[in-house]
């Protein structure tokens, strides 16, 4: 599938709003319904949209789970390299995104878990033992003020005067 | 007591009037308002409340900071290769409104003519009446996608005339000129020794095809003032700062206005526009791609509606012909606000020849213009 002008405007958009309706889509980006349709099917069938989920604010319902960012120092292996540790860690449902990062430690992850205990232990009995990995600092994650983009504090309403020139 | 009879004279604004009507008003969705819906990008208005903590708090120099002058005449020296000297060729005004109305001013005396392309923003005609000139008027046309027509520019010049007053993109209509266009309205500026006036306050929101300024046309500068500001493009309406660019001559003259009615602008504002220019680049092209993207799903909802419009080339305006309603653009603002809650701006509010028009913003949230347009179907469906 090539990604031309039309495709790029369209994962723009269903960025920022996955859930906009198919005619507005369409009429955003001047193409038929049946056209934009295909072109969505084509960005979800070839990986370009991984899938669509929606940004909750989990702290307004006072039920947010607990997260941690950890960085880890690895121990690279003769054979398999940050790859390799990387999707080793991927597999575990706690873990929602790692990164290979630069500086002092290698990988930085977000772990999601019911509580700090339960992260506590994840961290001991899955992470902390691995053989690659050397060292762990784990850092709770206290408040979340902005997440995927989006704030998730008060926002200033609409101040304009209703009809000016 | 006595007040002006000058004043007086002058009508009141369309906008005020429809505006009396809609405040007090629960629920509506306006789609009625001349300024961006985004609040001003957050690294400006942090600069300007580091500006504050800084004390910031004082005069300026008539002109405006130095520094902020200068970065004006880089911008346009980097887009436009013309040289405007920081010095004396660029003054800092509290809005593009200040700017226009020394500008007129500057160049007017009792009797002298401006001409001036109807429909028109809303204060053209007014600063030109306070000022003691006449208006004369030059209508132009959606079947010419609102392009005023040479001949008729033409015809409207005599020897009172001083200066020609042009706004692309257009507030009301969203057009733009071409830079063959643009070329013969200098050419007749040249021939008869008159003003420029170009308001190109929307000047980055162009959406398809070139940027049509001013500051494209060779020797534009002999008889250009140019108009323009931060209130759109960075989203900044309320921080009141805007510039003008000429030659010395008449910067000089309206500095000279300038420093006894308005001082200076407000430091605060020039500090945060001085961060507008240097760094918010990227978050105007956010806001850009925005309005493109509503202006097309507004125009594609006109069309299944079935009022003729010209496509906007910029701004964030759609001025659609609704006399297939049968209503006047009063009663059609009217009867949408009282039936369906949603304000738009009567094409008159704009001069006569927006009789038959209404203005659209899509300067609201893709939402609230959904729900606006499906509305409006609804009306016009049922007036027809
Ligand atoms: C064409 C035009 N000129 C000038 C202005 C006023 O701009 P400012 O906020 O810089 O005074 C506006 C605002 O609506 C406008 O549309």
């Amino acid at each position: 599938m090539e990604i031309g002008e039309k495709e790029t405007e369209i994962l723009n958009i269903l960025q920022d709003d996955g859930k906009i309706s198919l005619e507005n889509l369409s009429d955003m980006v001047d193409l038929d319904k049946d056209e934009v349709k295909e072109m969505v099917e084509g960005l979800e069938n070839n990986g370009y949209i991984k899938k669509y989920k929606a940004v909750i604010n989990w702290e307004k319902l006072e039920k947010e789970p607990a997260y941690a960012s950890i960085n880890i120092k690895v121990e690279l292996s003769r054979e398999g390299g940050y790859d390799k540790i990387a999707e080793r860690i991927a597999g575990f449902p706690e873990v929602e995104n790692i990164r290979l990062i630069s500086g002092e430690y290698d990988l930085r992850i977000v772990v999601k878990g019911g509580s700090m205990r339960d992260i506590a232990d994840f961290i001991a009995e899955k992470i902390s033992p691995l053989e690659n990995v050397r060292d762990t600092v784990t850092h709770f994650v206290l408040k979340t003020y902005k997440k995927d983009g989006e704030k998730l504090f008060e926002q200033a309403e609409d101040r304009r005067i209703q009809i000016s020139p | 007591m006595k007040t002006s009879k000058k004043v007086k004279s002058v009508p009141p604004s369309g906008i005020r009037e429809f505006f009396e009507l809609v405040v007090g008003m629960d629920d509506v969705i306006s789609l009625g308002v001349g300024e961006p819906d985004f609040v001003t990008p957050w690294r400006i208005r942090e600069s300007g409340i580091y500006s504050l903590e800084a004390g910031y708090t004082s005069y300026t120099s008539n002109k405006g900071l130095l520094k902020l002058r200068k970065l004006i005449s880089e911008k346009i020296r980097n887009e436009y290769s013309k040289n405007f000297d920081p010095q004396n060729e660029v003054l800092i005004t509290t809005g593009v409104s200040e700017a226009y109305d020394l500008a007129i001013r500057a160049i007017v005396d009792e009797g002298d003519e401006v001409v001036i392309m109807e429909p028109s923003y809303v204060s053209y005609n007014p600063c030109v009446n306070f000022a003691g000139g006449k208006v004369k008027k030059v209508t132009t046309e959606l079947k010419n996608g609102f392009k005023p027509n040479f001949e008729d520019i033409k015809q409207k010049i005599t020897d009172k005339t001083v200066a020609i007053v042009i706004n692309y993109p257009n507030n009301p209509t969203g057009t733009c000129i071409s830079k063959e266009k643009l070329k013969n309205i200098f050419k007749i500026a040249k021939e008869n020794d008159i003003w420029l006036i170009s308001d190109e306050i929307y000047s980055d929101m162009v959406f398809e095809g070139e940027k049509t300024s001013s500051l494209e046309i060779k020797n534009a500068k002999d008889n250009l003032i140019l108009l323009d500001g931060f209130s759109k493009s960075y989203a900044m309406t309320g921080w009141r700062i805007g510039y003008a660019v000429g030659k010395e001559e008449i910067i000089k003259t309206m500095n000279k206005i300038h420093q006894y009615t308005m001082l200076c602008a407000p430091i605060l504002s020039q500090k945060a526009a001085i961060e507008a220019l240097k760094n918010a680049r990227p978050d105007v092209e956010e806001m850009i791609n925005k309005y493109r993207r509503r202006k097309k799903l507004v125009v594609n909802k006109l069309e299944k509606i079935g009022l003729d419009h010209y496509e906007p080339d910029g701004s964030f305006y759609v001025f659609p012909k609704i006399t297939s309603t049968n209503l006047s653009s009063k009663e059609f603002a009217e009867k949408l606000l009282d039936r369906k809650k949603v304000a738009v701006v009567p094409g008159t509010a704009f001069g006569e020849a927006g009789e038959g028009f209404i203005r659209i913003s899509f300067s609201t949230g893709k939402k609230e213009l959904n729900l606006a347009l499906n509305k409006i179907n609804d009306f016009v469906k049922n007036q027809r």
